[in-house]
């Protein structure tokens, strides 16, 4: 029962992403493709918290592969975005790779802070380093090849939508496997009693590194794809406000679940494009306002009030069912 | 020599934390499939002493053989890999998975799988083991409930069990007993002490209740101040003075 | 020889607002164990709302020298509504949580703080001049400086004395010394430790407020600003360490004179030398420099 329950949504929820640009404005699927995009780096912010640990650092990544792309196009005028993803994805793990090293010695608060320092390095690296990175002027993406092809400009939207929702849907999927695996579970077990960890034999540091770098992956994936769709690369892509709006989304999308994130990530960008709009001078005070009635009152996250809903209409409880 | 035939050799261990003396010169051999028990007050140095064995404490003097190899300051996974474990007084569980899965988690911890990211944890020879293991300790029909929703018995009997599939050499017990209701008791222990004879693991736990000690150990050794007072078997310790005036406060 | 005075100057005039901005984050951490993401924006808030006081008595044909009473003023009433306000309303429901959560928390009541202000002042900067032009200059080496910079100094110290006399000297303070070593046992004798939160986190928004105010005169106070000092304070207490009003102190020296010398010599790693520092300290000295260390039990 539980299974066909979870397979039914899915089903549901693939195909209305897949017709997005099909049945929606254009305006709509922007959106859509930017919410899919930040999903990948809310994924990785997602594992974390899982774990108990926050990061306020994971920007740093996102900022890799989007400054992976802004060079890329600057130096080499390359931008194929089915190259730059992986090359993204490869640097953002590069850099989760050494910065791991010092911060999977910390939790709680030094964590979140040590994080954010390592952050903020590379924002003020981008910021005052203008003549290589463009400074608060930024870079440009351009326009995306594909494995060299360039399709004609009207289709063009329509080709990296489908290219992120296929990146989207792999991670998925490799982020479902890896909380399935033993080492995922050790994750979750790490926000519980690390003394029992140490006492089995496995050593927690490693558990964080490699999720670190796992989700350093993420995020570079993402700063690639937001890349694109933005066009615009500053080095507030590495600003711990940004990292905060990761963090933001994964708690209020729900964070324990893997379509939580999703919605969360979609939800907050409509959000913010209405508000920006309506709101320029006090959207961060919605946005600040709604996570505060979200801690407040339902602190995991959106999903489970549509969880909630639908175990109340018949559907049985998914608890023991979490991935 | 006698060092190549022990599991765990202490020499002259020593610490102190400040003011207090919570090791004292404890030099103690436990030989393969010795089943022991360790009694002494609160505050003996009980609990320092498994501590510093598995590497939780680093000790201010004194050595720590495993196997006859020096293992003085290792750190606990490190002790642990070698073939020992130990349960704690109070229960050092994943609240929030489920009973297998904590299990499963030990399990795939002995098999030096913990690191893999890609096939399940949910694998048919763990599912099998894991279940199996829990039946063993009475705790198959929590198998699927979080580890929170284990009554207290349930819980020390997890803890145990989690140690105990790590399949060890040298099973370390912090007051397997307490906190367990007295009706309970010694079925917490008879089904321990089944396991422990099946297996012929050797085994080492330490007690407040006396007549746990009497009943299921084969050696005893008696703390006092952080020294070892007395080593023998379970009468001749539980009669001697010095240990009655120590350990139970009247002779 | 004169750049080093410079240096020094420019470093201890940085290191007292340091000092004010990041003293009340230290503290609150220590008391409450919450780290403040919304600290930078009371902080924010004091100096839009000393500068409006200031510039509203000046546009009532008031005396200039009213102004600083006004800063003081603007201090008080923003650090005696938002503490109060935050910690009863908002910290209080959620103390005992996971991190995650209050981190969070406080980071939401730092957007929202942060808009705030602009909906009240607007999006044009706020600049007083008088408080800061009335004391007049003078020049050490023949580079000019003002004796506000010098007061603010002088301020900072005394503040610091003042706190670190309150917690070691006054009844009031040792109770808070005590919450702080074990919230537990303080409750179990007899301290309502409810009271004595508050009581902290309404000083700790004072400080910052207090920072804000005084800095304002200096600078011309915009929307942003908030963002800056909020990193900047973590830089600080992280450095110095957490709960520790000697380690603000400190962390606010050190983060000043490398901000300063940062700024004179090499400008391009003004920030990355902050957060560098910040790195080092932490990786050799996770607790920070004044920062107990935490002991796991089993």
């Amino acid at each position: 029962m539980e299974q066909r329950w979870f397979f039914l949504e899915a089903v549901v929820g693939t195909a209305l992403l897949l017709l997005v640009p099909l049945l929606f404005p254009d305006w709509m699927g922007f959106i859509v493709a930017l919410a899919l995009a930040k999903f990948l780096a809310v994924l990785g912010v997602a594992l974390f918290l899982r774990a108990g640990m926050v990061t306020f650092g994971h920007a740093m990544f996102y900022a890799v592969g989007a400054y992976t792309v802004g060079f890329s196009a600057k130096w080499f005028g390359f931008r194929d975005i089915l190259v730059l993803l992986p090359l993204g994805g490869l640097l953002g793990a590069g850099l989760a790779a050494l910065v791991g090293l010092v911060m999977a010695r910390y939790r709680e608060v030094f964590f979140a802070m040590l994080n954010l320092a390592f952050s903020m390095m590379l924002y003020g690296v981008l910021l005052k380093l203008y003549w290589l990175t463009g400074g608060t002027d930024g870079l440009g993406a351009g326009v995306p090849t594909f494995f060299g092809y360039a399709p004609p400009r009207e289709h063009l939207r329509v080709y990296q939508y489908y290219v992120i929702l296929l990146v989207a849907g792999l991670a998925i999927y490799a982020v479902y496997r890896f909380l399935s695996s033993p080492l995922g579970y050790y994750l979750k077990a790490r926000a519980d009693n690390e003394i029992r960890i140490e006492y089995s034999g496995e050593s927690v540091r490693r558990v964080i590194y490699f999720t670190y770098v796992f989700s350093g992956v993420l995020a570079g994936l993402s700063g690639v794809m937001a890349a694109f769709i933005v066009g615009h690369i500053v080095p507030e892509y590495a600003f711990w406000i940004q990292s905060g709006d990761f963090v933001f989304v994964a708690l209020l999308g729900g964070f324990t679940s893997v379509p939580g994130p999703l919605v969360g990530a979609i939800a907050f960008e409509f959000i913010r494009t209405y508000a920006s709009k309506y709101f320029p001078n006090e959207w961060q005070m919605v946005l600040g306002i709604i996570m505060l009635a979200i801690i407040l009152f339902r602190p995991e996250g959106l999903w489970s009030i549509y969880e909630g809903l639908a175990s109340r209409f018949g559907r049985s409880d998914r608890e023991a069912q979490r991935a | 020599m006698p060092e190549a035939t022990s599991i765990l050799q202490t020499i002259d261990l020593t610490k102190s934390f400040g003011m207090v003396t919570a090791a004292d010169s404890i030099s103690v051999e436990i030989r393969p499939g010795e089943l022991v028990g360790i009694v002494g007050a609160n505050g003996s140095g009980k609990t320092t002493f498994l501590n510093i064995v598995t590497g939780y404490l680093k000790p201010d003097r004194g050595r720590v053989l495993l196997m006859g190899e020096d293992r003085t300051g290792q750190p606990p996974r490190a002790i642990t890999k070698l073939g020992i474990a130990r349960s704690f007084q109070i229960p050092q569980l994943y609240t929030h998975l489920s009973v297998l899965e904590s299990l499963m988690l030990s399990l795939a911890a002995q098999a030096g799988k913990s690191t893999s990211f890609w096939r399940p944890l949910y694998r048919r020879e763990w599912m099998a083991e894991g279940v199996e293991t829990l039946d063993r300790f009475g705790l198959k029909a929590y198998a699927h409930r979080p580890g929170s929703e284990l009554p207290e018995g349930g819980r020390k009997l997890l803890d145990i069990a989690l140690s105990f599939a790590l399949k060890p050499k040298l099973l370390l017990m912090d007051e397997p007993t307490s906190g367990v209701s007295i009706e309970d008791k010694f079925q917490v222990m008879d089904t321990l002490m089944k396991v422990v004879a099946e297996t012929r693991l050797t085994t080492l736990f330490v007690e407040h209740d006396m007549e746990v000690v009497q009943r299921y150990g084969r050696r005893v050794l008696a703390f006092n101040d952080g020294r070892v007072i007395a080593d023998g078997t379970p009468d001749s310790v539980l009669a001697d003075p010095e240990v009655r005036k120590a350990v139970l406060g009247r002779v | 020889m004169r750049l080093l005075t410079i240096i020094v100057m420019d470093g201890a005039v940085f290191a007292a607002v340091l000092f004010l901005l990041s003293v009340g984050l230290t503290l609150v951490f220590g008391v409450l164990r919450i780290l403040n993401v919304s600290h930078g924006g009371i902080y924010a808030f004091g100096a839009y709302m000393a500068t409006y006081l200031a510039l509203k008595i000046l546009g009532v044909g008031g005396n200039p020298y009213l102004t600083y009473l006004m800063l003081l003023a603007g201090a008080i009433i923003i650090g005696l509504i938002a503490g109060p306000i935050i910690e009863r309303v908002f910290l209080r429901r959620i103390y005992g949580s996971d991190q995650h959560i209050m981190l969070l928390l406080t980071f939401s009541i730092f957007l929202i703080l942060d808009d705030l202000m602009k909906l009240i002042w607007g999006t044009k900067p706020l600049f007083v001049s008088e408080p800061y032009a009335l004391l007049g200059q003078f020049t050490i080496a023949g580079i000019p400086y003002s004796w506000y910079q010098v007061a603010l100094i002088f301020v900072s110290i005394i503040f610091g004395a003042f706190l670190i006399w309150a917690v070691r000297g006054t009844r009031l303070g040792k109770i808070v010394v005590s919450v702080i070593n074990d919230r537990e046992i303080s409750q179990a004798i007899g301290i309502n430790v409810n009271r004595i939160y508050l009581v902290s986190f309404t000083a700790g928004a004072l400080s910052a407020a207090l920072g804000g105010a005084l800095i304002a005169p200096t600078i011309a106070v915009v929307p942003g600003f908030a963002v800056d000092a909020t990193v900047l304070a973590f830089a600080v207490i992280a450095i110095g360490g957490m709960g520790s009003l000697e380690g603000a102190a400190i962390g606010a020296l050190l983060v000043g004179l490398l901000r300063a010398s940062a700024v004179h010599l090499m400008p391009e790693v003004d920030l990355v030398a902050i957060y560098l520092a910040m790195i080092l300290v932490l990786v050799v000295r996770p607790e920070g420099l004044f920062g107990e260390v935490e002991l796991r039990r089993i």
